[in-house]
């Protein structure tokens, strides 16, 4: 079969599934992105509270997890959680293993690598805004909520968008490690199909085109957001 | 706790550290090597260089290290021209398609941070040994080299710490490195947290010290940095 039948729609063709695996890809990959969004936010906020224990454990935390191999923390989490849950299954009188989906084992994982890059992200993105803007949302009378609201959040999203664009391509081939819990995203049927056609090197090659197209793609997309994000700044350069 | 059995964990994994080290540093280095080579078409004057070089680091940095690794360990291993080849004695070991991998992948930051590093010279300082009459190799070696150092290094820094971490993947091209072992023992033993964390624990030591080891060559090369001693 040639590659064009390999990588066909049609019956015995691999083209929809590795579609699909690519489906997988980006779905995990964004969820993963948002856990990491809601650590990385939480772990900005106790690092820029002032609240000394707290930005202790989130300076802890994000110090461990961008010193741990990415793979060992996929491990960790998917056996992790499943062990948890026989052992929690066991008690209340379930025989047997109780597996953790793999997609939600994964997402969390990659969250819980994301957020410990994102907290940077987001805390750098925090102090790049101007203190006369906080002191000027102080003195007209905005409370808290409304200050996050409309002055904060706003630009903090601004600042640490080409951060975030970063993460994201992080986050896209990290989400490749979870094949090994056997989540059938892009790189698991690679691997399925590299073992049924005995073509690995087509299935392998065909799965990294699909990557880089992703990546490819996102760069532009995070280009355009980030130009339309600041087209009322004045910059330096560029 | 049985702590023998903890101690025995440790002493397996900490067996394995050596394989896990020997593919970090040869990966680096050949990466250096390759990395030297794509920087330098970067920035050369032909165009056709150029494209190749960006091609290169598109491919390389957009593309997950796993699939990198696989199309190297098991689809070049598939093609009936590579097994006839000449490098097929070097292509059908693990170990070294391992490193092949992990360096081909580290070339492309690599040659990305030597870029930045060396865009970062100051013009004038170049015009200057120019005017010394300095020729080629002496001006790279007292300006261009020392300076860009200095730029590269932090960059640099993070790139060797995450190489540690993705020596991690060759546990998947049946290699015994650390996670492998780690891996082993949870599968022999069912013990789960213990032989992980234990691994994680010396991941997390031979980054601490690299990291460690970069903050000092960092201080030593920055003393015009520093403040005043009073």
């Amino acid at each position: 079969m040639g590659v064009f039948g390999i990588f066909g729609f049609g019956p015995g063709g691999w083209g929809l599934a590795m579609l699909q695996g690519a489906a997988m890809t980006l779905l995990v990959s964004a969820c993963g992105l948002m856990i990491g969004a809601a650590i990385g936010a939480l772990v900005a906020w106790a690092r820029l509270s002032g609240h000394r224990p707290a930005g202790a454990a989130g300076e802890a935390y994000a110090a461990l997890f961008r010193g741990l191999p990415e793979l060992l923390v996929i491990y960790f989490v998917y056996f992790g959680t499943s062990t948890l849950l026989t052992g929690l299954a066991n008690l209340v009188g379930y025989e047997g293993f109780v597996g953790v989906p793999s997609f939600l084992a994964g997402s969390l994982a990659v969250g819980v690598i994301s957020g410990s890059y994102q907290a940077e992200v987001f805390r750098a993105a925090y102090l790049a805004i101007a203190k006369g803007e906080l002191e000027a949302a102080v003195s007209v009378g905005m409370n808290r909520v409304l200050m996050f609201r409309r002055i904060i959040a706003p630009q903090v999203l601004r600042f640490a968008l080409p951060g975030l664009g970063n993460l994201w391509q992080v986050a896209l081939k990290d989400s490749s490690l979870i094949s090994v819990t056997g989540l059938t995203e892009l790189m698991r049927v690679s691997q399925v199909g590299a073992g049924s056609t005995h073509q690995p090197f087509a299935f392998y090659l065909g799965g990294m085109a699909l990557y880089l197209v992703m990546t490819l793609v996102s760069t532009r997309l995070f280009d355009a957001a980030e130009a339309r994000a600041t087209r009322g700044m004045r910059r330096v350069a560029g | 706790m049985d702590w023998t059995f903890v101690g025995a964990t440790f002493m397996r994994l900490i067996a394995a550290v050596p394989l896990t080290l020997a593919v970090w540093a040869l990966s680096v280095i050949l990466g250096a090597i390759v990395a030297g080579a794509v920087a330098w078409m970067r920035v050369s004057d032909s165009k056709l260089l150029q494209m190749f070089a960006r091609a290169y680091v598109a491919v390389f940095r957009g593309t997950p290290l796993l699939i990198q690794l696989f199309i190297i360990y098991y689809g070049l291993a598939s093609l009936p021209a590579v097994r006839a080849s000449i490098f097929w004695p070097f292509l059908r070991d693990a170990f070294n398609c391992g490193v092949l991998s992990l360096a081909l992948c580290t070339a492309a930051y690599q040659s990305e941070i030597f870029r930045g590093a060396l865009l970062a010279v100051p013009h004038a300082q170049v015009e200057a040994a120019r005017a010394c009459g300095m020729s080629s190799l002496l001006l790279f070696r007292r300006i261009i080299f020392p300076i860009a150092l200095r730029h590269g290094l932090p960059a640099y820094s993070t790139e060797m710490i995450s190489m540690v971490k993705a020596t991690a993947l060759v546990s998947l091209i049946t290699l015994w490195d650390v996670l492998s072992v780690a891996l082993k023992i949870r599968n022999d033993t069912l013990v789960t947290y213990l032989p992980l964390i234990l691994a994680g624990a010396i991941y997390f030591a031979i980054n601490y010290v690299i990291g460690a080891a970069f903050l000092r060559l960092e201080r030593r090369l920055s003393p015009h940095l520093r403040a005043r001693p009073s």
